[in-house]
């Protein structure tokens, strides 16, 4: 199981698509390693830089629809690479999230009123979440303090990012 | 209680039902291309699982970059291609038999009503236009797919959007979808198939459906759908007459993925089109739609008619319509990419080739190309591309480009003005359909 703790990445946008993630021109690559310089270079953010910006985190927190457009699963891969495993978001593309699944990653949604919160009370500083997954809760801290979120992730989801993903699961059972 | 056209197609193609109502579903194609396949491939031969699950439900084409244009992407294209002839895979589409995926595979006669189809290509969504689902997938799924023949979904939920009213001549299937998107948004369908009905949609050829179904996933869609009907059959009737003793013996067979009229959805869209006029995008994202009169004038650099949205014969049609005996502006550039060798054939045979040609235009093999910034066509930082495609985000068609999505009409009366501009195909008079 991958690693789904550490330093949060706020990007405070929602409709963020794949060819931000990972312009196409880079879908000529043909491992994942070769990505990892690329990750978001096209987003459109004001103030974003793309190699500071990402440097040493963890997880993103971002607004709705994350991941919509394209059915690259480089978007996955270009964020894995970079030691990204988990987003977490007010809503996802369909095929963003199950890709993030499929790779044993996780798209993680949380009501949008917990979103505007996290962005307003953490959004801009140092903040770490930490994920336990027995009970189901995140933690996030800043130098100010620590608070305690419940997320719900389904069992099949979670079993297959138990697994490492939905190839082995699949050719197993069917 | 009454079924969508999803629900019943799923009904036809459980396989496994899983916790958090998710349905495993068996596949009847499995399409594939050279930028998403080479690594399920390599993937699936480093797992020692270099199988398919069924070479006759398999199809591969290569069209995202084609010829290709330097070693990376040739490699791609070897991958793809060595792996079709090592599985004996006859339906592989290589250079000079090969076109834009969404644009091929239907004209071929791969697609049938209630099928169950992924690719690793987010506007498989197109395929819905003949009735089945479809849909885009990742890569993992896509490897799934082709060993086994499944592919996993939420249980799907429709929303019926429902077409009324008129087109008013020089407004087109292109126009409606770029409407539909303004309203509910670009993630207004998403995780939902989006069945498509109406007077509208019945006039439709299958070509002005595909169109409308291929930007279903700009609204988040999993899947545009319509029901089948004669035109569906009347498309397909070449492939499928030894399989049914008449036209109307097939439309009875089809009957069986028309939606029920106690269906249950989960939104409904009414949309009247008698007063729509032509539309163009204006942002990054594709629910940033206006009339094209709230843009006229707009300074464009290029312009490109193509893709699988609007790379068709009759798109070509319109276009070259309105470029007879015209030359387009000396301040811009103009591209067309006709979507298949057959649609490039039959438009040489029509004369629609000598009119872009004289018009100024450069004509390109069929290849998606442009339309993702990948070859024929790529912007340079600040210029502007008047597009028949189906993206606008940002750097789409090259970094620091700018794209204005529109119909072909719109497009060719763009490229001869230098301008976006409704002025030459728009008027509100004249016989509607």
């Amino acid at each position: 199981m991958k690693n789904f703790s550490g330093r949060v990445l706020f990007l405070d946008r929602s409709d963020i698509n794949t060819d931000e993630i990972i312009p196409a021109k880079y879908l000529t690559e043909s491992s994942k390693e070769a990505l990892k310089p690329y990750l978001l270079e096209d987003l459109n953010l004001d103030g974003f830089d793309p190699k500071a910006d990402i440097r040493d985190r963890a997880i993103v927190v971002t607004r709705t629809n994350f991941g919509c457009g394209s059915s690259r699963e480089h978007a996955p891969w270009a964020f894995e690479v970079n030691n990204i495993n988990m987003v977490i978001a007010s809503g996802f593309a369909r095929i963003f999230r199950q890709n993030m699944f499929n790779c044993g990653m996780m798209a993680v949604e949380l009501d949008p009123g917990t979103i505007d919160h996290l962005f307003k009370r953490y959004g801009g500083g140092e903040t770490v979440i930490t994920t336990d997954f027995d009970s189901m809760l995140f933690t996030v801290s800043d130098d100010k303090g620590t608070e305690t979120l419940p997320f719900q992730v389904s069992d099949f989801d979670l079993a297959i990012v138990r697994a490492g993903g939905w190839v082995d699961y699949a050719d197993k059972h069917y | 209680m009454g079924k969508t056209i999803a629900e019943k197609i799923f009904e036809a193609h459980t396989v496994d039902s899983l916790a958090g109502d998710i349905t495993v579903i068996g596949l009847d194609a499995v399409f594939c291309h050279e930028i998403t396949t080479p690594i399920a491939i390599n993937d699936l031969m480093a797992r020692g699982k270099d199988r398919v699950f069924d070479t006759s439900k398999i199809k591969a084409v290569i069209d995202h970059v084609t010829p290709a244009k330097d070693s990376k992407t040739a490699m791609q294209g070897k991958i793809l291609r060595d792996w079709a002839q090592r599985h004996n895979i006859k339906d592989f589409f290589d250079i000079g038999r090969n076109g834009v995926c969404h644009a091929i595979f239907p004209e071929k006669g791969f697609v049938r009503p209630g099928y169950t189809i992924i690719m690793g290509d987010s506007h498989t969504c197109t395929h819905g236009a003949f009735g089945a689902f479809a849909a885009g997938v990742g890569t993992t799924d896509l490897e799934v797919g082709i060993l086994k023949g499944v592919c996993r979904f939420k249980s799907p939920k429709s929303m019926k959007v429902a077409i009324s009213g008129t087109l008013v001549p020089g407004v087109y299937a292109k126009d409606v979808i770029l409407s539909i998107i303004k309203i509910i948004g670009v993630n207004g369908a998403t995780d939902r198939v989006m069945e498509f009905s109406g007077p509208v949609v019945d006039r439709m050829s299958m070509e002005e459906r595909m169109t409308l179904c291929n930007m279903a996933v700009e609204a988040g869609a999993t899947s545009g759908i319509c029901a089948p009907d004669m035109v569906t059959v009347d498309y397909l009737w070449e492939f499928i007459k030894e399989e049914y003793p008449s036209r109307q013996a097939a439309l009875e067979a089809f009957q069986a993925f028309t939606p029920d009229g106690d269906a249950v959805y989960s939104d409904t869209v009414e949309v009247d089109v008698a007063d729509l006029v032509p539309q163009v995008t204006f942002g990054f994202k594709p629910d940033q739609v206006r009339p094209v009169s709230e843009m006229e004038g707009t300074k464009i650099d290029q312009v490109y008619i193509g893709s699988c949205t609007n790379g068709r014969l009759d798109d070509l049609r319109i276009a070259a319509s309105l470029l007879e005996d015209k030359r387009i502006s000396p301040k811009v550039r103009a591209i067309v990419s006709p979507a298949t060798p057959d649609i490039f054939s039959r438009a040489l045979d029509e004369g629609l080739i000598k009119i872009f040609m004289d018009a100024g235009f450069c004509v390109t093999n069929p290849t998606c190309g442009a339309c993702l910034g990948m070859s024929t066509g790529v912007l340079a930082n600040g210029e502007v591309c008047a597009s028949t495609t189906n993206r606008n985000f940002n750097g789409r068609m090259g970094k620091g480009g700018m794209v204005h999505l529109m119909s072909p009409a719109t497009a060719a009366a763009s490229a001869v003005a230098g301008t976006i501009t409704n002025s030459e195909i728009f008027c509100d008079k004249g016989e509607r359909r």
